[in-house]
């Protein structure tokens, strides 16, 4: 019996400092130039059966990183994205919740839509956004569309809930049930 | 003999010094430089002189209770008997000693409600609303004429012996206004508006800074109450409520020109988050930079607002501050120059 209490302290140990982990917040991230991500492809076709070549690593360890996710869903206020794609459910943009992508759904594709603009209104963010930023912003809308692992992701903000958050709920009259009287009114 | 309790008395006043500097200062609440302030520290001596007593009390109780000889051991006393004389003295103390209590907490109750309507604005109050952000101040001026409403931040400018209403409001966490030497602290919460007053009395500047915990660079987010002289105070709202000079020629090419550092201004993502009333920049998300050059300090009180500081700050806000919400913009040391420039020009 007392042979494996080391064993166990050691597997407790472990356990205790496993805690300590934590994600890690790259307030510097690598200087990202968003002119060398070049043209991206929107077709995976090529004449002669090829796939084009699409960097399909970028942004990797942006929407990963709950961090820069978070801080691509302040930017989405900030920078105005609400103004057309209100909160990712669109409006006079496309919304960005759905599994329509009209310029593909790839890291590349959504940071490449950012940087040049697309036709018919959005803006081209990629002169007066630094790169990383451009990049926590692009990895954000992944988000929207569900691309990114959950335990990164950030929620709904409170606005967006049907019901206001537990501690601001206001008892309404009108939604407090009222004993029945008499017969149930007609269908 | 005598040696030892000099030593000891020059160690205490070697060491009481230090301490006692944090009497004084801008950021003091033992410096009471407003009405509400003065409340407070006279509240805090007096707490401190009655609890010291107190204590003093207790600490002789103790020190008798531990000394004193033990008296000789009396027969025993039948535990039965009813001492009916020694009864009513303990009923007759102890009834009088809470009637005595509940007598002065009635009074006290009633001297904080003068001491409260003591405090009630008297004159014309001037309304600021302060909304705090992950790490710095915006101060609105509100007026009921809306031509009469600016932005600026970090820095509140009132003028003395008028009432101050602030308007605290939050756009992303908890945060807490505590400027020590004027009033007491108050949170900043999202979704709730809180309500602080203070009065000024004398002309100074006074620091504050963030009093909750709000992330990264809490310690970071200070501002300056800046008092003046009633007229002081209206020819410096006249110059904010300015607009800046405006020579941003959209069509205009970079080099040469006089306006090159606020092109760079509107083209490089500076204008995406900073306002420059009268100019095109006109982001919300960020400090307004109308009269940056005004003010005394930058980054909420992180660097003096000089022009080595500000190109400092500019070329790499996260080594100054990690984690703020100002990115590090890719420029070129011209670039940077002019923008510098630029900057320093908005008085």
């Amino acid at each position: 019996m007392r042979a494996y209490a080391p064993l166990a302290i050691f597997i407790g140990v472990t356990m205790v400092l496993s805690a300590c982990k934590r994600e890690h917040r790259d307030f510097e991230p690598d200087k990202v130039d968003v002119a060398k991500l070049g043209p991206v492809p929107l077709v995976n076709l090529e004449p002669g059966g090829h796939t084009p070549p699409k960097n399909l690593e970028a942004g990797k360890d942006f929407e990963q990183n709950a961090y820069h996710l978070n801080q691509g869903k302040a930017l989405f206020s900030a920078m105005n994205c609400n103004g057309c794609h209100s909160n990712g459910g669109g409006g006079m943009g496309p919304a960005l919740m759905d599994d329509v992508w009209i310029y593909g759904s790839d890291f590349v594709n959504i940071a490449a839509s950012i940087r040049d603009g697309r036709p018919n209104g959005m803006p081209s963010f990629g002169r007066a956004l630094p790169g990383e930023t451009l990049f926590e912003l692009a990895a954000y809308v992944r988000a929207l569309g569900g691309f990114v692992p959950t335990n990164a992701a950030p929620s709904r903000n409170d606005s967006l809930q049907a019901a206001p958050g537990e501690n601001r709920t206001q008892e309404n009259p009108e939604f407090v049930p009222k004993p029945p009287a008499g017969n149930p009114p007609a269908p | 003999m005598t040696e030892r309790p000099l030593r000891w008395l020059a160690f205490v006043s070697a060491a009481l010094p230090p301490f006692l500097t944090g009497c004084g200062g801008s950021q003091s609440a033992l410096n009471p430089q407003g009405v509400q302030a003065a409340r407070l520290a006279n509240l805090f001596w007096l707490f401190t002189g009655v609890c010291g007593a107190i204590w003093v009390l207790v600490m002789i109780a103790l020190a008798i209770a531990i000394f004193r000889r033990p008296r000789a051991q009396h027969h025993s006393v039948d535990p039965l008997v009813v001492d009916v004389q020694g009864e009513r003295t303990m009923a007759i103390v102890v009834g009088s000693l809470v009637s005595l209590t509940a007598l002065i907490l009635i009074a006290f109750t009633f001297l904080s409600y003068l001491a409260t309507r003591g405090l009630a604005a008297s004159g014309e109050p001037l309304s600021i609303e302060v909304t705090g952000y992950q790490w710095w101040w915006n101060v609105r001026y509100e007026n009921s004429d809306p031509t009469q409403v600016f932005d600026t931040a970090n820095e509140i400018h009132v003028p003395i012996g008028r009432p101050i209403r602030i308007d605290l409001r939050a756009a992303d966490v908890i945060h807490s206004f505590w400027a020590p030497t004027l009033t007491g602290k108050q949170d900043l919460i999202p979704g709730q508006d809180n309500v602080l007053w203070f009065t000024a009395k004398r002309v100074g500047q006074y620091r504050g800074q963030c009093a909750e915990f709000c992330g990264w660079q809490h310690a970071h987010m200070a501002f300056l109450v800046i008092a003046e002289k009633e007229a002081d105070f209206q020819a410096w709202r006249a110059g904010q409520i300015r607009s800046a000079n405006s020579t941003f020629d959209p069509d205009a090419s970079l080099a040469g020109k006089p306006s090159q550092g606020e092109h760079i201004f509107m083209t490089r993502g500076c204008a995406l988050c900073h306002a420059i009333r009268g100019t095109d920049a006109g982001g919300r998300s960020g400090p307004d930079l109308t009269h940056l050059a005004s003010r005394r300090a930058l980054a909420a009180g992180t660097l003096p607002n000089t022009k080595q500081d500000l190109l400092a700050w500019i070329a790499d806000p996260q080594s100054i501050k990690p984690g703020n919400k100002m990115p590090k913009v890719p420029m070129d040391r011209s670039e940077l120059d002019a923008l510098i420039e630029y900057l320093r020009t908005l008085q």
